[in-house]
């Protein structure tokens, strides 16, 4: 991949912004979905499409394109808004998420729109699923790249780390996973649900090339997954340290927006529920404060 | 007797009947299968051997995938296999694969549309020794009720290998389920074999009106064969239909026998409930309902003990079919 510049830093960074209203916009008008992850993965997902990915909007099936895997599927508002942008389909399809006769599904859907390579909701076998896709392409002798991106609590599911030992045994050096590291979950804090610490450890003593990135930070997402290319030994995994939320200043770090979206239910310390949506796009538009037209 | 367009096997009905398990048939077919096409690939759980994987793993090394005892990951790599093109045949004990692994298998493979196998072994009582813990009967009910999945249970060893050549071409998720002990060879190379037809192998004498339709899947096919001759015997004409593909059911097959009868007796090595029965009971009582008795487990688990023995005291024997037979006539108007 092409090394990063601060103005392409800067221009995937305005992308991510865009991509974090379509998601904030989506889920108002759903009325139901997730909040925290999406906006959290958003840069991760702007720096894969917009930077990382060898793809192809108008052909979706490109045989030599690589392939990203969502194994915690409910984060998709960001999949699908980071697809439209990058060109798979229109902008304005994402107002019909969850929606009757909708191509965009609740949870991801292989088949139902351009660009979703799996489907993926219940948790834990995504990193499965890339396996086979990184299976095929290295006894077909392609080169592309599998990516899997996870979320932390989803390694609570036994068959993360049934899926761990296979590709640490198999060497999977074309595997890459992406753990959404924002230490939320449903139920509160996971290390407080089920503490998953050390991450790193686990990995590394499954055979697996472990790095720790900034998942707001363009030139540390871009570097990490770099150097997973240059891995030939093993599978790499990259610890992506995000921020649940990130560009809402009121849910940032707050696990009660896992699996809310805004203007649907009063939280305690909260904005009341008819304001949250406005000020999430404000905040967003301004990057909270930073700039001052949404223009910009 | 024996229809003569089934040709069946010609000592099906003597003492030294040949005898193999269907696992054996599996076995050949994947092989076949895998010189076909070298897109297909097999994935073991650590059973290669006695799912009889290991022909295939010797002869295709880099076609052959094993994952050690995880059901759960089996399944989900196969899925990934299955979207990119390849044919896996994932195989385990009925009881972990489809058991374990029912919701990888939901979403990934029969939601997903991968164009995954699923081959379920040691189903069915007949397991023996090994007790109800690796006696698979509920398997073709879990995965009967899915969307996008087809379900196919050989009668013995040669439709096996028929069967698993069979779906390597048929596009889409598909579960085959076979049986450990060695059964009795009802069928030959010439036997009829397209997945989704249901295949007549005994009928009345001189095409006369049958009483009674028998409708069986598995190993016990040979079961309601042994029975059908000792009614014929008993003057209770009867027709015995091999439906090895539960689903799609061949309604139309099975349909037009049962309205020339009037009652039906369906058998399985498998829960009564939701399996072949309960499929055929859904089709007949939308189209042409006849009074029924179901040939199968009773709601109950099974235990240790020999095959034979097992099918004898879960009433799933030639003698437990006829009675059955007998019980449905009297309920007949």
């Amino acid at each position: 991949m092409d090394a990063l510049h601060d103005h392409k830093a800067q221009k995937l960074e305005e992308i991510a912004n865009l991509i974090r209203q379509d998601v904030i916009r989506s889920l108002v008008a759903a009325g139901s979905g997730h909040s925290a992850g999406p906006l959290g993965m958003a840069d991760v997902f702007t720096a894969l499409y917009f930077h990382i990915l060898r793809h192809n909007p108008d052909k979706p099936l490109w045989s030599e394109r690589d392939r990203l895997i969502l194994s915690n599927g409910h984060i998709c508002p960001v999949l699908y808004a980071t697809l439209a942008r990058a060109g798979y389909f229109p902008v304005l399809e994402l107002k019909t998420l969850r929606k009757l006769h909708s191509r965009l599904q609740g949870h991801p859907h292989r088949g139902s729109l351009p660009g979703i390579e799996t489907t993926s909701g219940p948790l834990g076998s995504g990193l499965s699923q890339a396996i086979g896709f990184a299976l095929a392409g290295r006894m077909d002798k392609k080169k592309y790249r599998t990516y899997c991106l996870m979320s932390d609590a989803e390694h609570q599911e036994g068959n993360v780390w049934e899926a761990a030992m296979f590709a640490g045994k198999e060497r999977l050096s074309n595997l890459t996973a992406v753990i959404d590291r924002n230490n939320i979950q449903i139920d509160g804090f996971t290390e407080n649900v089920m503490p998953l610490e050390p991450l790193r450890a686990k990995y590394e003593s499954f055979n697996w090339h472990v790095i720790d990135a900034n998942g707001h930070d363009f030139y540390s997402i871009i570097s990490s997954i770099a150097e997973a290319e240059t891995i030939y030994e093993k599978p790499t995994v990259v610890i992506m340290h995000t921020i649940p939320g990130k560009g809402v200043d009121y849910m940032e770090q707050d696990y009660r927006w896992h699996g809310t979206p805004p203007g649907v239910s009063n939280i305690s310390g909260e904005p009341p529920k008819e304001e949250q949506a406005r000020i999430a796009l404000r905040e967003l538009r301004t990057l909270n404060g930073k700039i001052h037209s949404e223009h910009q | 007797m024996l229809s003569k367009q089934a040709k069946l096997s010609s000592r099906i009905f003597e003492k030294d009947v040949e005898e193999r398990p269907t696992r054996d048939g599996y076995g050949e077919g994947l092989i076949l299968a895998g010189e076909a096409d070298p897109n297909v690939v097999a994935l073991s759980a650590d059973l290669t051997e006695s799912t009889r994987t290991e022909g295939f793993a010797r002869k295709f090394p880099g076609r052959f995938i094993e994952v050690g005892v995880a059901e759960q990951n089996m399944a989900a790599i196969a899925s990934g296999l299955g979207v990119c093109g390849k044919i896996p045949f994932i195989s385990s004990y009925a009881t972990f694969s489809p058991g374990r692994n029912w919701e990888q298998i939901r979403t990934t493979i029969s939601y997903n549309d991968s164009n995954v196998k699923i081959a379920g072994h040691h189903a069915g009582i007949s397991v023996g020794p090994d007790g109800a813990t690796h006696q698979a009967v509920e398997d073709i009910a879990t995965m009967r009720v899915m969307a996008n999945m087809k379900v196919i249970v050989p009668c013995d060893a040669v439709e096996a290998k028929k069967a698993t050549m069979a779906v390597a071409k048929v596009w889409g998720p598909v579960y085959l389920r076979f049986g450990r002990e060695k059964s009795p060879i009802c069928t030959t190379e010439e036997t009829p074999f397209v997945p989704g037809k249901a295949e007549v192998f005994w009928h009345p004498r001189d095409n006369g009106k049958p009483s009674v339709v028998i409708v069986a899947c598995g190993q016990l096919v040979y079961q309601a064969l042994v029975a059908a001759q000792d009614l014929e015997s008993e003057d209770i004409p009867v027709v015995v239909i091999n439906s090895h593909t539960v689903k799609p059911l061949d309604e139309e097959t099975i349909i037009s026998w049962a309205k020339k009868a009037g009652a039906v007796v369906t058998v399985e090595e498998h829960q009564v409930l939701g399996g072949l029965g309960g499929a055929v009971a859904e089709a007949l009582a939308k189209n042409y309902p006849v009074p029924m008795e179901f040939i199968g487990m009773q709601n109950v688990f099974g235990e240790s003990g020999p095959a034979s023995a097992l099918l004898s005291l879960y009433c799933m024997d030639a003698k437990a079919i006829a009675s059955a037979v007998k019980r449905v006539l009297r309920r007949k108007r």
